[in-house]
């Protein structure tokens, strides 16, 4: 049977659904709901709730947690994800699985509490100092968003990275009916590198990601590269709408790919062949849907809440084989399907 | 002038606010005055004050809290909403925040709506998640009576399932209503169900046709 739920509630549940029982957190608008869900689940299953005196405290209890081998999160919008960015940093130094959740409000700085695209820079190229990667899943429905967790905790275990989920304060705070996984069915793999107590039977297991050799260093980082492109071959996700006689492709994701979904039936009802490509991955970036698309495609319209950050990947991924348009709004703003529409009309 | 209070309180995202804007503009269809007081100082997002131009096209006066939708994000409450007590802001609709929280607010004005005579909406929704079955329902109420130092005075069943609500989901949502007014001991005044899901047939007996007001901006 299907509930009605906020994204951000839909978000928390999933994660419980998920065999997440760890959850530290901060409140913060627009992703208040999740931790007060949280605070209020998790009591009751046996897992743990902790309103941390910080974000950046709430990150480090994550590591802990999932250095600890179990299933772990966080959640923040904007501000405090750039607070947390130390922790995913030392995470991904650390080779940890866990799940961040941002859902973005408008910035810099303090910025606005409405939605925002705002962040995909931090979130795909630089979630904080070093070299790394992070898994960086982009939902754009409530429904979406329930699957993409468990999705999300599974890529994280297997390919011992974090991974964050970016939403917006739009899915965050809409509701929508979902139907959710069964509570217990999970089977949550081994993890035989957790630091979980070695009880005097084998030998101790460090977490660690300070290396003060360069060679040691350097070997590590290497290998996690090497991992990080079979992850590019494996994990790529992008829903393809409309796409196969398309002439303009606009590319957009989360709650600005509802908009353009909109806009796109529009223009078809009017006779322009537009189709929706939608990358359900950020990092790994769908480039291989992309540039199929690009094979016939006239031009592309990359549309944002943002000034323009996944418009550079959408040309990097096709070599400006094609004229790659962007469409933004910032600081709160959710385009509305008239002015994408206004926009596929000028490149028709 | 007919003056009356009404107050909407209930889980938040049960559809209050939807339900709030549907009251206010079917009472404003006659030319009398209606004010509706936006009194949810919690959420950000999708409240009654965000459909200002519509409410005032008809005629709807709309008090919301001074600072909504500015810098200073602060639950300060109006000063205009002492005027919900004067007789020449006619009908008068509450739209109280979700939960206990959102109707602490109305706490500090319970001596004055005891006195002035108000009615409460407790609104419910059977597909909402964490308020789904009648001792959840029953439960919660007793919070927003206990934040609002005010009672209920009667159940709206408000379930459904946003814009997929198909006439077969209101058989489940009326009989969870029905169990929630056996255990809180009020009135069930009527149930609603949204024009599109009725598909041009009737109303079931018991049920009011509403609109679905409060939409996504891709809509």
């Amino acid at each position: 049977m299907k509930v009605l739920m906020k994204g951000n509630e839909a978000l928390a549940e999933a994660a419980i659904r998920a065999g997440c029982k760890h959850f530290f957190g901060y409140p913060i608008t627009p992703q208040t709901e999740l931790a007060a869900y949280m605070s209020k689940r998790m009591p009751k299953i046996g897992g743990t709730y902790l309103q941390a005196e910080s974000e950046i405290a709430a990150v480090n209890m994550v590591l802990g947690a999932a250095a600890a081998g179990v299933r772990a999160m966080t959640s923040s919008s904007s501000p405090g994800i750039s607070l947390k960015s130390e922790g995913i940093s030392y995470m991904a130094g650390s080779d940890l699985p866990a799940l961040i959740i941002n859902v973005q409000r408008g910035g810099p700085g303090l910025g606005g509490i409405q939605p925002s695209q705002s962040d995909y820079w931090q979130a795909t190229k630089a979630t904080g100092h070093g070299d790394f990667q992070i898994l960086v899943f982009a939902p754009s429905t409530v429904q979406e968003m329930v699957d993409l967790v468990s999705t999300a905790f599974d890529a994280a275990d297997r390919w011992r990275m974090p991974a964050m989920i970016l939403a917006d304060g739009m899915l965050g705070q809409m509701m929508e009916p979902v139907a959710l996984p069964d509570e217990n069915e999970k089977t949550l793999p081994e993890k035989d590198w957790a630091a979980n107590g070695h009880q005097g039977r084998r030998e101790h297991h460090v977490i660690n990601s300070l290396y003060l050799t360069p060679d040691k260093l350097e070997d590590l980082v290497v290998e996690r590269y090497q991992r990080y492109r079979q992850v590019k071959a494996q994990e790529q996700r992008a829903e393809a709408y409309l796409c196969d006689d398309a002439d303009i492709i606009v590319t957009a994701y989360g709650a600005s790919s509802r908009v353009a979904r909109t806009a796109v039936n529009q223009a078809r009802e009017r006779g322009i062949k537009a189709g929706l490509l939608r990358p359900v991955t950020l990092w790994p970036f769908p480039v291989d849907a992309i540039r199929k698309a690009a094979g016939h495609a006239k031009a592309f319209l990359t549309v944002e809440m943002s000034m323009g950050q996944m418009v550079d990947d959408v040309r990097l991924a096709i070599d400006c084989q094609v004229p790659v348009h962007f469409f933004g709004r910032t600081g709160g703003i959710i385009p509305t399907p008239a002015e994408v529409l206004g926009e596929i009309e000028k490149l028709a | 002038m007919p003056h009356s209070i009404t107050i909407l309180c209930g889980h938040y995202g049960c559809g209050k606010t939807n339900l709030a804007l549907n009251l206010a503009l079917q009472a404003a269809g006659d030319g009398s005055p209606v004010t509706l007081a936006d009194l949810d100082v919690v959420n950000p997002y999708f409240r009654s004050c965000d459909y200002r131009p519509l409410l005032e096209a008809r005629g709807v006066r709309l008090i919301a809290p001074v600072f909504a939708g500015t810098t200073l994000d602060t639950p300060t409450l109006p000063p205009e909403l002492a005027s919900i007590f004067a007789p020449q802001s006619g009908r008068v609709f509450v739209d109280a925040g979700g939960d206990d929280a959102g109707v602490t607010a109305l706490g500090g004005m319970s001596a004055r709506l005891k006195e002035a005579g108000y009615e409460m909406l407790y609104v419910i929704n059977g597909y909402r998640a964490l308020s789904q079955s009648p001792g959840e329902a029953a439960a919660l109420l007793k919070e927003i009576e206990g934040a609002s130092r005010l009672k209920a005075t009667g159940i709206v069943n408000n379930s459904h399932l946003g814009k997929e609500t198909a006439l077969d989901d209101l058989g489940a949502g009326e009989a969870f209503a029905q169990e929630t007014a056996r255990l809180t001991g009020l009135p069930l005044l009527y149930s609603t169900v949204t024009d599109f899901t009725l598909q041009g047939q009737p109303p079931p007996k018991g049920f009011r046709v509403i609109r679905r007001l409060v939409t996504f901006p891709w809509e």
